[in-house]
C-alpha cells in the first residue's frame, strides 16, 4: 500500500467522524434577521452576523436558511416582520436595534432571540439582569466604553476643561450615552455641556452653539449626527475645536480620532452568540455581552487643523492611521 | 403566509383602521389636510406607555392618550381657524411641536412596557394565546369606534360637520357652525388617532418616538385603497371602507414581506407596497371602462 492510497482510505475513514464532529451541519437550520431600518452600520452588523455563521459552517444557502428583512424606518414593519418571523419555524431570531428586538419580543414566546445594537438592553426590558438572562433572550449591546473614550481625551487635552456632546435626543442610543458622560464626566474633570440637533440639517448651528462654549467635542454614535459629519468637522477645524468620535468610520472623513468599534465586529460577536444557539445552548445560560473589540483610529492631519497635537503614545497605540 | 402573520398583519391594520377612520374625518369630511397624525398616533403611544409606567391603569392611560390626541387636533384647528394658518402647514407646525412634547412625555427615546399590564391583559385570562386575542380585541374596539362615529355623521349635527366640508359658504349660510365643527371634527379625528397609538404601543410592548413616521401616508393609503374597492356610497360603508382599506395594505405589506420569490430584495418593500396599493387603485376604476362599454353597448343594441 502506497502512502498515498494510505492516506486516502485514512481520510475515507476519518470523514464520518469529522461529519459526527459536527452534527449539526447535517441537518438545517434557520437563522432570521430582521433590522429597523437599513443603514451603514446596521448593515454591517447583518453581514458580521452571516459571515460568522458561515466562518464556523453554517453556509447560508447550503446548510442553513438566513432570511433578512429591514422594516425601512417603520415600527408598524417592524411588527409585521416579528410575526412573520413568529410565524416561521426559525432556530433563532436575530433583531438589529431596539424597536426591533421588542417587536420580535412580543411577537413570539417560543423562540431564542439574540439581539444586536441595542444599547441599553435593561432599559429597554429584553433583559432584566444581562449577567444572567433567565429566559430565551440573550445579545450583544452597543454601547459606547464611555470611560475609556473620557480618559482618552483626557489623555489629549490635559488641558481641556468641558467636552461639548453633540447628539439628537430622539436617538435612545445617544441619551444613554449622555447619561454616562454625565456621570463619568466629574471623575476626569470635565464639565458635559449638551448641544442637540434632531435633524441632520442642524449639525452646523448645533456646532457652532458649543464654539467658545466647550474646548473639545464628543459625538457620540448618533444617527443623526454622523451623517452630517462633515459640518460638525468643519466648524472643528475653523474654530481650533478638536473632534473625538466614537465609532473609527468618522476618522477618514475628518475626525481627530476616535475609540470605538467597528458594527462588523458586534455583527461577528452577535453570530458567535447565535452559533452557540444553534449547537444547543439555552440563551439564558448565555450572558448578554458588550462590545469586546475596540479600535483606537486617528487622524493626525485633521487633530492638527483642529488645534490638537497628538500625543506620540497615543500614536504608537493606535490600529489605525489615516494618512491625508 | 403563516397563520400567526396573517393574524398580525390583521390586527395592525385593525389598530391602523383607527387611524384610516381619523385620516377619512379630516380628510374626507372636512376636506382638511392634516399631518398632525404623524404626531398624535406617537403622542398616543407615549401617553399610554408614560401612563402605564407610572401606575395608571391602562383603561386610563388609553383614555388619556384619547384626550392627548384630540387636543392636537384642537391646536391644528385653532392655528388654522384663528390665525387663518394654511391647513397643510398648521398641521405641520403641531406635528413639530409634537415630536418634542413626545420626548418630554416620555423622558426619553423609547419606553418599553413588555411586562406591564395593558388595556389587553383582563382578556388573557380566557386562555387564548396573545396572538388571537388581539385580532379579536382590535376588531372589537375598531368596530364600536367605527359604528360610533358612522352614527354621529349620521345626525343632524354630523351632516352639519359633512356639509361644513363639503361647501363651508352654503353650511354657514344654513346656520351651520363651521368653526366649531372643524374644532370638533379636528380633536375626533386624532383622538381615534391617539387611540391606535396608545392600542398600538400595548400590544407591541413599547412607544418609539419615530413611530409616527408615515402615519398619514398609512392613513391615506387605507382611506383610497378602501373607497376603490367597495366603492361606497353611504357614510357607513365609507366607514366600513377605512378599516378593510386599512387591513388591506397590511395584507400588501405582508405579501412585499414574502416577495423574494420573485427577486424583490428586502430594500424594494416601501416599492413594492406603493405598487401593490396602486394596482388596488386602479383596478376597480379598470372595470369601468369596461362597464361603460357594456352599457353603451346594451343601448345600442335594438331592443
Amino acid at each position: 500500500m502506497s502512502i498515498r492510497r494510505f492516506a486516502l482510505a485514512m481520510a475515507a475513514l476519518a470523514a464520518p467522524l469529522v461529519l459526527a464532529g459536527v452534527p449539526a451541519n447535517a441537518q438545517e437550520k434557520s437563522v432570521a434577521v430582521t433590522a429597523i431600518v437599513e443603514h451603514p452600520a446596521l448593515d454591517a452588523v447583518r453581514d458580521g452576523v452571516r459571515d460568522e455563521l458561515e466562518a464556523q459552517g453554517y453556509v447560508p444557502g447550503e446548510n442553513l436558511a438566513f432570511t433578512y428583512e429591514t422594516a425601512q424606518g417603520n415600527p408598524a414593519i417592524a411588527s409585521q416582520i416579528a410575526r412573520q418571523f413568529a410565524g416561521e419555524n426559525h432556530d433563532v431570531i436575530v433583531p438589529i436595534s431596539t424597536p426591533s428586538a421588542q417587536a420580535v419580543l412580543s411577537a413570539t414566546d417560543a423562540v431564542p432571540v439574540v439581539f444586536s445594537a441595542v444599547t441599553d438592553p435593561v432599559a429597554a426590558r429584553l433583559v432584566g439582569d444581562p449577567d444572567n438572562p433567565k429566559g430565551r433572550v440573550t445579545g450583544v449591546s452597543d454601547l459606547s466604553p464611555v470611560k475609556r473614550q473620557l480618559e482618552l481625551i483626557r489623555e489629549v487635552m490635559p488641558e481641556a476643561k468641558t467636552v461639548g456632546v453633540l447628539y439628537n435626543p430622539g436617538e435612545a442610543n445617544s441619551v444613554k450615552i449622555l447619561e454616562l458622560l454625565k456621570q463619568y464626566g466629574p471623575e476626569y474633570d470635565f464639565n458635559i455641556v449638551e448641544s442637540v440637533s434632531p435633524k441632520s440639517s442642524g449639525v452646523l448651528s448645533a456646532t457652532r452653539n458649543l464654539v467658545g462654549k466647550a474646548d473639545a467635542v464628543y459625538i457620540p454614535t448618533d444617527n443623526t449626527i454622523i451623517s452630517a459629519l462633515e459640518s460638525a468637522i468643519k466648524v472643528g477645524m475653523d474654530n481650533d475645536l478638536p473632534i473625538f468620535a466614537a465609532d473609527t468610520a468618522s476618522v477618514p472623513r475628518g475626525a481627530a480620532m476616535a475609540l470605538g468599534f467597528d458594527y462588523y465586529d458586534l455583527g461577528r460577536q452577535t453570530g458567535r452568540i447565535v452559533v452557540r444557539i444553534l449547537e444547543g445552548e439555552a440563551p439564558s445560560e448565555i450572558p448578554v455581552e458588550s462590545v469586546q473589540k475596540t479600535q483606537l483610529a486617528v487622524n493626525p492631519a485633521s487633530a492638527k487643523r483642529m488645534g490638537l497635537e497628538i500625543p506620540q503614545a497615543v500614536m504608537d497605540r493606535a490600529d489605525e492611521v489615516v494618512e491625508e | 403566509m403563516s397563520l400567526v402573520a396573517a393574524l398580525g398583519a390583521l390586527e395592525i391594520g385593525l389598530v391602523y383602521g383607527l387611524v384610516a377612520i381619523g385620516v377619512f374625518i379630516s380628510f374626507r369630511v372636512l376636506n382638511f389636510p392634516d399631518l398632525t397624525v404623524d404626531g398624535s398616533f406617537p403622542l398616543g403611544a407615549a401617553v399610554a406607555a408614560a401612563g402605564i409606567l407610572g401606575g395608571i391603569d391602562p383603561y386610563l392611560a388609553t383614555l388619556l392618550a384619547v384626550v392627548a390626541g384630540g387636543l392636537s387636533g384642537l391646536v391644528t384647528a385653532f392655528l388654522n381657524i384663528r390665525f387663518g394658518i394654511l391647513h397643510l402647514l398648521a398641521s405641520i407646525l403641531t406635528m413639530t411641536a409634537l415630536y418634542s412634547i413626545n420626548l418630554r412625555v416620555m423622558g426619553k427615546p423609547n419606553l418599553a412596557i413588555i411586562m406591564e399590564p395593558t388595556v389587553i391583559s383582563p382578556f388573557e385570562l380566557f386562555g387564548l394565546s396573545g396572538g388571537t386575542i388581539k385580532p379579536i380585541f382590535g376588531f372589537v374596539v375598531v368596530a364600536l369606534v367605527g359604528a360610533l362615529v358612522a352614527w354621529y355623521l349620521l345626525t343632524d349635527s354630523g351632516l352639519g360637520m359633512r356639509a361644513a366640508g363639503a361647501n363651508p359658504r352654503m353650511a354657514r349660510a344654513q346656520g351651520v357652525p363651521t368653526a366649531a365643527m372643524t374644532y370638533f371634527g379636528m380633536a375626533l379625528s386624532n383622538a381615534l388617532v391617539g387611540l391606535a397609538g396608545a392600542l398600538f404601543a400595548q400590544m407591541n410592548g413599547f412607544a418609539d418616538i419615530t413611530m409616527g413616521t408615515g402615519t398619514i401616508v398609512v392613513g391615506l393609503a387605507a382611506v383610497i385603497a378602501g373607497e376603490a374597492i367597495l366603492r361606497p356610497k353611504g357614510v357607513v360603508m365609507a366607514v366600513v371602507a377605512c378599516i378593510v382599506g386599512s387591513v388591506i395594505y397590511r395584507f400588501a405589506v405582508q405579501f412585499a414581506l414574502n416577495a423574494e420569490f420573485i427577486g424583490m430584495n428586502p430594500g424594494d418593500l416601501n416599492l413594492l407596497t406603493a405598487v401593490l396599493v396602486t394596482i388596488a387603485l386602479i383596478l376597480p376604476g379598470a372595470r369601468n371602462p369596461v362597464k361603460a362599454l357594456m352599457k353603451k353597448r346594451g343601448q345600442g343594441a335594438p331592443s
